[in-house]
């Protein structure tokens, strides 16, 4: 399926702006996070997660955060129903959760099944105390399931045929969110 | 790399191409770190319901598949041949037919006839993973011996292997033949020439006739069995003779100035083609193969599932 470039929603100015406002709020929340851990969701999450682990390294000074990734690839409804596999990325959960403030960070938060999965998946890890979610992009109107983030970047009022992608200099070659409209749609 | 197999059952490694089994590896490297975890399921295949058919005795590669689909979440049927309908003089076909009716949605089958999978496949509308069948294929055990000497090794590309032991009654010799060479491994067979295929030389493999030959030439070393139930003649003179002259023991290993890598798929005839001083030693694989075995037969079933 081809897709036409539509609109760049944040450039990597106001993406700065609104990591450091995520990192700040995560700090407020947390102060020295000992008791809490922070997990990307793979593959999106994982870049973002490391920045956010970054920014409160270096501008809050908050030494030894403890980072895992979890794949959901597993623990996904739609398993057989649209003909296709989805190739599985690395779990990498090296601490304990059982107890801890677990803080789920994912790129874009669509209809909330990847984070229902997710929820799911870190069963295998322990019992959390609390698990709190934190997304950079929510599209506010498109949730298929009871899921609401407790740190959201920005909002993005986006119809069902367009698609939201989050672009990272690492991997994409910039920072930004485009918005993008499906062809023939 | 691919995102699905080529094809829609696991009837042999001769069917699957270079990009099917590096989505197997790749798939059962996710599953391997799954079934470490403290909580080991995943509940992929919740709604999949796999019937194991044992016609033929089993106890790795059965309680193997077995886990692999409790850890998958699958409902499992098993079935025994000698306390089946079979006896009574059903036929494959309408044996499985009648379990297939019950809505089953894929078929695990070892069978002692060579292609019996394969005929399964041609006959019946469902996805047949082919747990070894008679002297022909045994794909699984291909993979995960595939898989644990690519964990040590990096790649096979290159490698020299070499098969010892009782090639021409093997299903484990001949799948791995054809996974080694597929990816891109040199492979040799060593063993009394009575028990080395006339034309194995058309699979691209050199026969060895001399042990200590082959050791030095080769990177890992895959002993197989004697497998005494499938030899309705003696095809050498005695066990302990076979053991001296194609058997693997310690002196044997001290003689190589360089490190090999051992594997065996089991059971072993301990003392045999293996003696208890190597296989004690802890320079066998042996262990790493069975516990690869879960995950490699996890990925595939989980590939499979993932067309139906």
């Amino acid at each position: 399926m081809s897709v036409d470039l539509n609109k760049k929603i944040l450039d990597a100015s106001k993406l700065s702006l609104i990591l450091n406002r995520l990192a700040s709020q995560l700090f407020e929340n947390h102060s020295d996070f000992s008791n809490t851990v922070l997990i990307g969701i793979q593959p999106r999450g994982k870049i973002l997660s490391k920045k956010i682990k970054y920014l409160l390294e270096s501008s809050h000074e908050i030494k030894d955060i403890k980072l895992g990734f979890l794949d959901i690839t597993f623990f996904r409804d739609d398993f057989g129903r649209e003909n296709k596999v989805l190739n599985a990325n690395k779990t990498s959960i090296d601490f304990s959760i059982e107890n801890k403030t677990v803080v789920l960070i994912d790129d874009v938060l669509y209809t909330g099944r990847s984070v229902t999965a997710a929820l799911s998946a870190l069963q295998s890890f322990g019992r959390p105390a609390r698990v709190e979610l934190l997304s950079l992009i929510d599209r506010r109107f498109s949730r298929h399931l009871p899921i609401q983030p407790d740190y959201c970047g920005c909002q993005v009022d986006a119809i069902n045929n367009q698609r939201v992608t989050v672009k990272w200099k690492e991997i994409d070659g910039e920072d930004s969110v485009y918005l993008y409209i499906k062809n023939g749609k | 790399m691919a995102n699905k197999l080529s094809v829609s059952n696991l009837l042999g490694i001769k069917y699957l191409n270079e990009d099917d089994i590096y989505l197997i590896f790749e798939t059962a490297r996710n599953f391997k770190e799954v079934i470490n975890r403290k909580i080991k399921k995943v509940p992929s295949l919740r709604d999949i319901t796999i019937a194991n058919l044992f016609f033929e005795n089993s106890t790795r590669t059965k309680i193997s598949f077995e886990l692999a689909q409790k850890r998958l979440s699958a409902d499992v049927v098993n079935f025994s041949s000698s306390s089946s309908s079979i006896s009574k003089g059903e036929t494959l076909a309408d044996t499985v037919n009648n379990i297939l009716s019950m809505k089953v949605d894929m078929v695990v089958m070892r069978h002692p006839s060579p292609g019996a999978s394969v005929f399964l496949a041609n006959n019946i509308d469902s996805c047949i993973v082919n747990a070894g069948d008679g002297c022909h294929e045994h794909p699984t055990q291909a993979l995960l011996d595939s898989f644990t000497l690519v964990e040590s090794l990096g790649d096979l590309n290159g490698k020299k292997i070499v098969i010892v032991g009782d090639i021409l009654h093997s299903r484990v010799a001949l799948s791995n033949i054809f996974a080694f060479k597929k990816l891109g491994a040199e492979v040799k067979v060593c063993g009394p020439k009575s028990l080395i295929p006339k034309y194995i030389n058309k699979l691209g493999v050199d026969y060895e006739p001399n042990l200590e030959l082959a050791l030095n030439w080769c990177d890992v070393a895959s002993m197989l069995r004697i497998q005494n139930e499938r030899m309705n003649q003696s095809y050498f003179p005695s066990t302990r003779e076979y053991a001296k002259e194609f058997g693997l023991n310690k002196k044997k290993l001290l003689k190589l100035n360089k490190e090999i890598i051992i594997t065996h798929p089991g059971p072993i005839n301990r003392g045999v083609e293996l003696s208890s001083d190597v296989i004690d030693s802890g320079k066998t694989v042996i262990l790493d193969q069975v516990e690869n075995g879960v995950a490699i037969r996890m990925a595939v079933m989980y590939l499979l599932a993932s067309r139906l």
